[in-house]
């Protein structure tokens, strides 16, 4: 049994006054990808952004109860959330790209932490690229804009921009949500190949996809945490009746 | 342009009116009709449209062609011509020198000092309004600011005159306030709401998904301004420290009053200057028409209309440069 890489016991998280997460209690291993599915509005990309604290930047956001990666509690007022989110890497709905070149793009991350040396930043460049499945198709546009890229190839491109850091957790919020179906068959043979390094967690609305990449499901719903289990099982034969309405598609 | 539009809507409406006839045909032959009335107007507005292009086109054309003319004859007059390169201005002196770099050395330093002094604090001040500010305080910076764009030059010059000269004077330990620097303080604070509120508008329309992506990747907040927001903002940036010069270059009156117009080249910022165009505004009402001397005056016209015209093409060529890379 792999080691638990973030644990949460009883978080709950408030936007002002009202309560977004529900005493969520969630284990993810490592290595392992969780897939966080559930109704919109339900708390899964509240609670994925929990876990790089993103949430920060959202004012009157105030989070209890305890979340740890590594055993350490991540809220700890002394917890060094740069630090943190060199460890844990995010790709967001909508690819989002900056307004760089393609090199520039991926080799910000590695610049920012003090890598200055050209041959490393190469480097770094060219694995991460490798990585996101992407080099074969822009190594002789590395320094063209990146918002030339399609859709999907701008998406692989927010992929290797977050493992230029090389972080040891990939959190993906709905990654494929704006893509068409080859573009998000690529991330998703990307997400299968890349969980033999990295921990992912992924929000997804798609429940074939969470059947397809993931070794564990979680399911919420409006803020609680209604059931997690080996994905298998939550889709072949959930514990929880409205998992089961939920999975079936008698939901909402 | 608005009474042709309506003599043909109009037109076209009587024409509807007059022609009864079989419900079918009717419908057809007013269609066809109007067609014709809207194809008409389709035309005359597209030529409307393209007069008032090229109206601004062929005025600024027009303008410099006039310049030009008059100040061809000074080129050919084989006496004040050589004395262009000098380093007097001595325009009313026997013989004349016309010597232009005094005037350009004046309006360049002082506008050179002005952006010096605008620029940071205008850009600064953006960055401040739009990423550092809580709303409740842009909501009143803003406006605020924007009023100082709206203070007419003459009054600034007359601050400048009244308030800065006399610090200048005596804080420096100089024998008159009216120097370069002078000028170039209240030339700054022409420019600055320009450059503060245009870049305002340029970096918070910078969207929001590129801070997140910044900020996830273990960035601070300021390394995410100034790594990513500021430069995605840079054509604006860039624009609005353009528009800012272009206003300090083409300034008169608070030049006129307040850089001591002394028409000699500066060694530094604390001595006075005369500038271009407060050289042309002192000095074209006195002068005899038609003289070398008035000439010379649309020389210095030439001038500054090329440096102004400068400044705007490379402000062109860098946002366009930028815009390719977005």
């Amino acid at each position: 049994m792999s080691k638990i890489k973030i644990e949460a016991e009883n978080l709950k998280l408030f936007y002002g006054d009202f309560q977004a997460l529900k005493n969520i209690n969630l284990t993810m291993k490592e290595k392992e990808v969780t897939a966080l599915i559930g109704l919109s509005g339900c708390g899964k990309s509240t609670f994925l952004r929990c876990l790089n604290r993103m949430n920060d930047i959202i004012p009157n956001c105030h989070v209890e109860g305890k979340l740890t990666f590594e055993g350490e509690d991540i809220y700890h007022p002394d917890c060094d959330v740069v630090a943190l989110r060199k460890k844990v890497g995010m790709v967001f709905q909508a690819p989002n790209p900056f307004p760089k070149t393609v090199y520039e793009n991926v080799a910000y991350a590695p610049k920012l932490h003090g890598t200055k040396d050209r041959a490393s930043l190469d480097e770094i460049v060219e694995t991460s690229l490798k990585q996101a499945a992407l080099w074969d198709e822009v190594k002789d546009r590395l320094h063209k804009p990146a918002l030339g890229l399609s859709g999907g190839q701008q998406q692989r491109l927010c992929i290797a921009r977050a493992l230029a850091i090389k972080p040891e957790v990939l959190l993906m919020d709905e990654p494929t949500s704006a893509l068409d179906p080859i573009s998000t068959l690529k991330i998703e043979e990307l997400i299968r190949e890349l969980k033999q390094h990295y921990t992912i967690i992924i929000v997804t609305h798609n429940m074939q996809q969470a059947a397809r990449v993931s070794d564990r499901t979680a399911f919420f719903l409006v803020g609680d945490l209604v059931e997690v289990d080996d994905t298998e099982v939550i889709f072949t034969n959930p514990k929880d009746q409205r998992t089961e309405d939920y999975i079936t598609g008698r939901f909402g | 342009m608005s009474s042709n539009q309506d003599n043909v809507a109009f037109s076209s409406n009587q024409e509807n009116a007059e022609e009864p006839g079989d419900k079918q045909k009717k419908l057809l032959k007013n269609s066809s009709r109007r067609r014709k009335a809207w194809d008409i107007f389709e035309k005359l507005s597209e030529g409307v449209l393209f007069v008032s292009a090229f109206l601004g086109v062929i005025t600024v054309i027009l303008i410099f062609l006039f310049l030009f003319k008059e100040a061809v004859p000074l080129f050919l007059d084989p006496l004040s011509a050589p004395t262009l390169t000098a380093k007097n201005w001595y325009p009313i002196s026997n013989p004349h020198i016309f010597g232009l770099w005094p005037l350009i050395a004046g309006s360049l330093i002082v506008t050179f000092g002005a952006i010096l002094i605008s620029v940071p604090l205008g850009i600064g001040a953006a960055i401040y309004l739009s990423m550092v500010a809580s709303p409740k305080v842009r909501e009143i910076l803003k406006p605020t600011i924007e009023v100082l764009a709206g203070i007419p030059s003459v009054v600034l010059g007359f601050f400048g005159l009244v308030v800065l000269a006399p610090w200048i004077k005596d804080f420096f330990g100089l024998s008159t306030g009216l120097t370069a620097l002078t000028g170039s303080i209240t030339l700054a604070l022409m420019a600055l709401p320009t450059i503060t509120s245009i870049s305002e508008d340029a970096i918070s329309s910078v969207p929001r998904k590129y801070m997140e992506a910044s900020l996830s990747m273990g960035a601070t907040r300021w390394q995410a301004i100034v790594t990513v927001i500021v430069p995605a903002a840079l054509s604006g940036i860039t624009a609005s420290v353009m528009l800012g010069i272009g206003r300090a270059i083409g300034e008169t009156m608070t030049v006129l009053m307040v850089t001591g117009n002394a028409a000699i080249i500066p060694g530094t910022m604390l001595e006075p200057v005369r500038t271009m165009t407060a050289t042309i505004a002192a000095e074209m009402g006195e002068v005899a028409r038609g003289s070398e001397h008035y000439h010379a005056l649309f020389v210095v016209g030439v001038v500054l209309f090329l440096m102004t015209f400068a400044v705007n093409y490379i402000a062109d060529l860098v946002s366009r440069r930028m815009k390719e890379v977005e």
